[in-house]
């Protein structure tokens, strides 16, 4: 699993082309479009992609991963999050980075990812509906943005925050959830290297569905962690909330590793399905990222803190 | 009034039609067109459809108490058995396709989740109401024990629909809609039967 941490970095410049070349792409309806680009662009990058996959893995198509969603925002049908964002407007976007840091800001898009640096990652993301699939990210590691806001001592933890915008987010018209929707991460998690903002897949731009234009990404944890669409980043020093664990406290708990030990009610976490396969898989302990992020927890009760 | 003749001359069609989203379903899902996750998509289709037959069911039933509407009893059985088709389905589903067959698995399933308990126990009360569901069971049986066991119907669409609720995620509106509609039709029935009783014992 080291191969994903040592990933190759893709070229800006290059990143930069493909996303105008997505832009057009995509601004075309969806069915013609998108399985043309999809392909086009995972040829460009199978090398790479295929160094950083296991053996055993087979990376999702564009397709699956555009239109096999969960983002309540939009709806909570699976094609929802694709069938009701065409309204969203993900450009301009800025960010605001706030709390208990040396220097808030706030940055809009572009300036940000001229400070950063895109890497690819191909990481496996783990539903805790019992579901996952093989994605190729493209994004930057969170530890640069909480290097530039220089948090203080007593910042132990990082909130953040889905836009707010009932009027392009059709489910946030509903009170199912309470919005805007947010997540936390402890500071060791948010600073670790698997951890990024992500703001591509397949060398494309995020559509809507996928958390347009910023989203995070943390593999070892059961997807509703990686909260999308970000608009704030807030370092606070103690827990935050998180609005799944808000809202069922006994089925999501903050950490929310994945973690077949832990009992769920409603799904089996010892076997998923990875989408495009028959049979199930095995459920590996953190995600199949035990190597890499094990550490974090040494001496917690995981049955305690879940 | 709505004549037994008319409703037993509809029969077939309206079997056909609840028969028919089945057929569209599995085509669909053999066809590759039941989009990115189909087992899911099969078993939740073949769940959903379950739970609304056996609900109709119990509504015919209750309807065709009413003076009018009495010829709709002829009805019931066709729908129950139509649920039971679909509640076989739904269980096949889960046992072939989701799961293939990893019984261990399933036995722990069924005991850690109350959801799937629910659902297996739903199952397992509708058994023998699909079992004495001929003519001839209610004669072995006498009409009164027959009845007596087909009130079990109750305690099983009551499962099914704690079932359903309980896997519901964040918007539960339909499945309370169910339970609410399975509340009103079981309370009608306890009134019936106190009303009766009143009636018989002065």
């Amino acid at each position: 699993m080291a191969k994903i941490l040592n990933s190759e970095i893709t070229p800006y410049p290059l990143y930069l082309n493909r996303r105008k070349f997505i832009k057009s792409a995509v601004a075309v309806p969806f069915v013609s479009s998108l399985s043309f680009s999809g392909n086009a662009s995972h040829l460009d990058n199978s090398h790479t992609y295929n160094q950083q996959l296991e053996e055993n893995e087979e990376l999702n198509t564009y397709e699956e991963i555009t239109s096999y969603n969960n983002f309540y925002e939009f709806g909570m049908g699976k094609s929802d999050p694709m069938e009701n964002s065409e309204k969203f407007q993900p450009l301009p976007w800025s960010i605001k980075v706030e709390g208990l840091v040396n220097r808030a800001f706030t940055i809009n898009l572009e300036d940000l990812l001229n400070k950063v640096t895109i890497e690819d990652r191909v990481y496996r993301l783990r539903c805790v509906e019992a579901w996952s699939m093989v994605i190729p990210w493209q994004g930057f590691p969170l530890a640069n943005i909480i290097d530039m806001a220089d948090p203080l001592s007593d910042a132990k933890f990082i909130q953040f925050e889905t836009v707010f915008r009932p009027e392009e987010m059709p489910g946030q018209r509903k009170r199912f959830l309470p919005w805007p929707y947010v997540e936390g991460l402890r500071m060791d998690e948010a600073m670790h290297p698997l951890t990024i903002l992500s703001t591509g897949l397949y060398g494309h731009d995020l559509l809507n569905q996928n958390g347009a234009p910023l989203r995070l990404v943390v593999p070892w944890k059961y997807g509703f962690k990686s909260i999308k669409s970000i608009v704030a980043i807030r370092f606070v020093n103690k827990q935050p909330d998180a609005t799944w664990s808000m809202v069922a406290p006994s089925e999501y708990g903050f950490y929310s590793n994945v973690n077949n030990n832990v009992h769920h009610p409603r799904w089996s976490q010892g076997t998923e399905r990875r989408i495009g396969e028959f049979m199930r898989r095995p459920t590996l302990m953190f995600n199949g990222y035990e190597e890499e992020v094990a550490y974090l927890y040494e001496g917690m009760d995981l049955n305690i803190f879940y | 009034m709505l004549s037994t003749k008319l409703i037993n001359r509809t029969k077939p069609a309206i079997l056909m039609l609840l028969i028919l989203p089945s057929l569209l379903w599995v085509g669909m899902f053999i066809n590759g067109t039941l989009g990115i996750n189909p087992i899911q998509v099969l078993m939740d289709k073949l769940g959903e459809m379950a739970l609304r037959l056996i609900i109709l069911t119990l509504l015919v039933s209750s309807l065709s108490q009413i003076k009018y509407l009495r010829s709709l009893q002829n009805l019931r059985r066709l729908i129950g058995l139509t649920a039971f088709y679909y509640v076989l389905l739904h269980l096949m589903t889960y046992v072939f396709l989701d799961h293939f067959f990893n019984f261990s698995f399933i036995v722990q399933d069924i005991v850690k989740r109350p959801f799937i308990t629910f659902g297996f126990f739903s199952f397992v009360l509708l058994l023998p109401l699909v079992s004495t569901s001929t003519n001839r069971m209610v004669k072995t049986l006498t009409f009164k024990v027959w009845k007596k066991i087909h009130y079990l119907i109750y305690v099983g669409v009551l499962l099914g629909a704690l079932h359903f609720y309980l896997l519901t995620k964040a918007d539960k509106t339909e499945p309370l809609i169910y339970l609410v509609i399975i509340g009103t039709l079981l309370l009608w029935r306890v009134v019936k039967y106190i009303l009766t009783r009143r009636a018989v014992q002065p």
